[in-house]
């Protein structure tokens, strides 16, 4: 039912640095779905959350791939797919070319040590009662074999420094530490163990902006000097731009497009990415009324039951009968350098304005 | 945008002063507040988390956890008349009629065991002691006003029934149903996705241009204030740091700590240059510097501002600065080098 394109899950033809890097880690048409029951004492299924279905991506060594969509897009359901923190319905995830879903024991554990995640809230994600040299120090405790030569406690200051904290505080408890500083400490438990991959899942998102740009700051250089790949999740759009080499743009489950940072900012070509980024103020003025905005109309539909064909369609303007009957796949489409979901996929709109038809929809009512 | 700054201004804020006493210490929360709104006008108050946004706008409303907040000085002017000084009874009714609010969290401001219909129809009753079916019908006219499909069928439907976006709405039908002529939004998008988050700013502008109110807009977004606002007042620290129209904030910011947020933000039409992080943290409220609050981030500050604290002063028409070498930045970036 897809078009006899190709069905490469890697990067479109744009310019991508990262085209001839090894493949840390390997996707293919993941699937999680969650069930959705009624009743108390039998309980029937009803139906399911399409949470997560049919992902496919790739992630090279020193690369950042981005992931941005609204909020139940599914884009922690990944992250926690990718982590082995929930098990996925179908699809493979390679790890290095190793099987990571089929990984057991012993074998599961070394690997789980490469992928390591860092959570949005640093409010939460760190345990109150344990000193922040403790906090770091419990990978070495989950995976003894890692201790590092030095000491541990040498390698914690080493880590903390390493993040731009002062290693004398070390004996210090969280709530001693600014919400800038507690997501530091969360990314220097996460290098603890030297992985190859880190997870961010809205690392920054509950940050103030000044604080945002040192965090950030932070992650470019850890990549920088330790040849990290990261896979960024975040809802805010121009956070995303900043840190990612590719971009991964999800819609109720599914990509909805995929390519690299400047295919998929400079040329949208799904009407979902467009409507995205025409939807993000610039800090601006004089952009005022100039920038077009494709203002969707009405909400996002119900993630246990999406429309036929395409999950978009209630709110695409370029909707047509296909899209009804043909879900649309993830893959290229003539005229459109980046992978895209999309049945009339165009890179016909620009940051400067919409197609005039793009505003049939123009009514937030 | 009638903002003639002849008329009488609607609101009028000075020199306001709020604080909590805490364990800690007296915590200076605002501190000598001065910001003007006209008939008509957006007013965008842009700071980061604990500068002081929403006690300013609680201290406006009347709404001031009291204790352990307490208004420690400064006036409240609403067409003329000081807010602070009038009976209970009067300022209780100006609330909702003349003043009203929109809160960041649309589901925990709104009561959960009440169909939203009654809800919003409630401000009829009480305010205009309206009868039920009058009311109801009012509150579903609202409903329609503020773009919720089917709003008679859904006049009984509760809270947790509407997504984010139309809850949202349904707080903005609420907060205009009297037709105020103030109306102070509190974030009231940073919830909301971003494609919602165009639809709700689009329908309070509209609202606005509608009724001609003076709209409050509390953010710590520069791209919603770049979008929506005519002027901007950057609050750090529980004081103002600058203000002006909106335009000289994004291409002349004067004060420091406006260029370094400025600088600080992706953008996403931007290119991947690294950004210039405002380096440490904004000082505790029970423990400010003695000097300029901003000056153990600055990177210009100097013995003077770390005694003398800058006041707010004008530096140029309509453009107010609390830094002592605010004249400095601008023209350096005229003469495109950097400031001594
Ligand atoms: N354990 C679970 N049981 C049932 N449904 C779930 C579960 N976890 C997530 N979901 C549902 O799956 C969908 C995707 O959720 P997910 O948390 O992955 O979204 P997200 O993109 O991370 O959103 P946000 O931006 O709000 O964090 C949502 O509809 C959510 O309600
Ligand atoms: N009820 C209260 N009791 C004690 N301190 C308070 C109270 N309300 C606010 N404060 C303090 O006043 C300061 C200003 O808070 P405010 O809520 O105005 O910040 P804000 O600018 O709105 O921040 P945010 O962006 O996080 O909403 C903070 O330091 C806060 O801790
Ligand atoms: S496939 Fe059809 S409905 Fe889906 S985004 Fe493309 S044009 Fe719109
Ligand atoms: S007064 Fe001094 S410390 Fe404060 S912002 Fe101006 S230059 Fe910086
Ligand atoms: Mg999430
Ligand atoms: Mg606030």
């Amino acid at each position: 039912m897809s078009l006899p394109e190709t069905t490469s899950a890697a990067a479109g033809r744009g310019e991508d640095p990262f085209a001839d890097a090894e493949v840390v880690l390997d996707v293919q048409n993941l699937v999680k779905h969650f069930p959705l029951t009624q009743g108390i004492v039998f309980q029937r299924r009803v139906g399911a959350v399409q949470a997560v279905d049919d992902v496919s991506f790739q992630l090279r060594r020193g690369e950042t791939l981005g992931i941005v969509g609204e909020s139940g897009c599914g884009k922690s359901t990944l992250a926690k797919l990718l982590m082995r923190l929930e098990d996925p319905d179908a699809g493979a995830v390679s790890f290095r070319g190793e099987d990571f879903l089929a990984a057991k024991g012993e074998h599961l554990r070394r690997l789980r040590r490469k992928i390591q995640i860092i959570f949005q809230d640093p409010y939460t994600s760190l345990n109150p009662r344990m000193s922040v040299g403790d906090i770091i120090a419990e990978p070495f405790s989950l995976h003894p074999e890692e201790k590092p030569a030095q000491g541990v406690r040498n390698r914690v200051k080493e880590l903390l420094a390493l993040v731009g904290l002062n290693p004398d505080h070390i004996n210090r408890y969280p709530h001693q530490f600014s919400g800038g500083q507690r997501q530091r400490i969360g990314i220097a438990r996460g290098l603890a163990l030297n992985p190859d991959v880190i997870i961010c899942d809205e690392p920054v998102s509950a940050l103030d902006v000044s604080v945002q740009a040192q965090v950030m700051n932070l992650l470019d250089d850890l990549q920088q000097q330790l040849g990290l790949s990261y896979i960024f999740i975040a809802h805010d759009l121009s956070v995303v731009r900043h840190i990612a080499d590719r971009v991964g743009v999800m819609y109720l489950g599914r990509l909805a497009e995929l390519g690299t940072e400047e295919e998929i900012y400079r040329e949208p070509s799904h009407p979902y990415t467009q409507a995205l980024l025409s939807a993000v103020p610039v800090p601006d003025p004089t952009l005022r009324g100039q920038r077009e905005q494709i203002v969707l109309a009405g909400d996002p539909p119900n993630p246990a039951d999406p429309p036929s064909g395409c999950r978009f369609r209630t709110r695409c303007w370029k909707a047509t009968d296909i899209c009804t009957t043909q879900e649309p796949q993830l893959v290229s489409r003539p005229g459109v350098s980046q992978l895209s979901a999309c049945h009339h996929a165009a890179p016909d709109w620009e940051v400067e304005g919409a197609p005039d038809d793009a505003r049939r929809n123009d009514d937030s009512a | 945008m009638t903002n003639s700054s002849t008329a009488e201004p609607l609101l009028e804020v000075r020199d306001l002063q709020v604080e909590f006493r805490t364990k800690a210490g007296t915590a200076q929360a605002v501190n000598g507040l001065n910001v003007t709104l006209h008939a008509g006008e957006t007013l965008a108050i842009l700071g980061e988390s604990g500068s002081g946004k929403s006690v300013t706008a609680q201290a406006i409303m009347g709404i001031l956890d009291m204790p352990p907040g307490h208004i420690a000085g400064g006036e409240i002017r609403y067409r003329g008349e000081d807010l602070l000084q009038m009976p209970d009874e009067r300022r209780r009714r100006l609330r909702g009629m003349n003043i009203s609010m929109i809160f960041q969290d649309a589901l925990s401001s709104l009561n959960p065991v009440l169909p939203v219909g009654w809800q919003i129809g409630e401000m009829f009753r009480v305010h205009r002691g309206v009868k039920r079916r009058e009311a109801r019908q009012k509150a579903v006219e609202m409903m329609e006003r503020v773009g919720i499909p089917a709003a008679e069928k859904r006049a009984g439907d509760f809270p947790h029934q509407f997504s984010g976006g139309m809850r949202q709405r349904i707080m903005i039908a609420m907060a205009i149903a009297l037709d105020p002529d103030v109306l102070i939004a509190d974030e009231p998008t940073t919830a909301l996705d971003v494609t919602v988050q165009a639809q709700v700013m689009r329908l309070l502008k509209q609202l606005q241009e509608e009724f001609n109110m003076g709209l409050i807009l509390i953010t710590h977004d520069l791209g919603v204030v770049a979008d929506v606002a005519d002027k901007i007042a950057v609050m750090y620290a529980g004081r103002v740091m600058e203000a002006s129209d909106v335009y000289s904030i994004y291409s002349s910011a004067a004060h420091p700590y406006t260029r370094g947020l400025l600088a600080s933000i992706p953008r996403v039409d931007g290119a991947d240059e690294r950004l210039d992080a405002i380096p440490g943290l904004p000082p505790a409220l029970t423990d400010m510097p003695p000097g300029c609050p901003f000056s153990p981030r600055c990177a210009f500050a100097t013995d003077r501002c770390r005694t003398e604290r800058p006041e707010l002063r004008e530096i140029a028409a309509g453009h107010t600065a609390a830094c002592h070498y605010a004249e400095d930045f601008i023209t350096a970036e005229e003469d495109q080098h950097e400031p001594a």
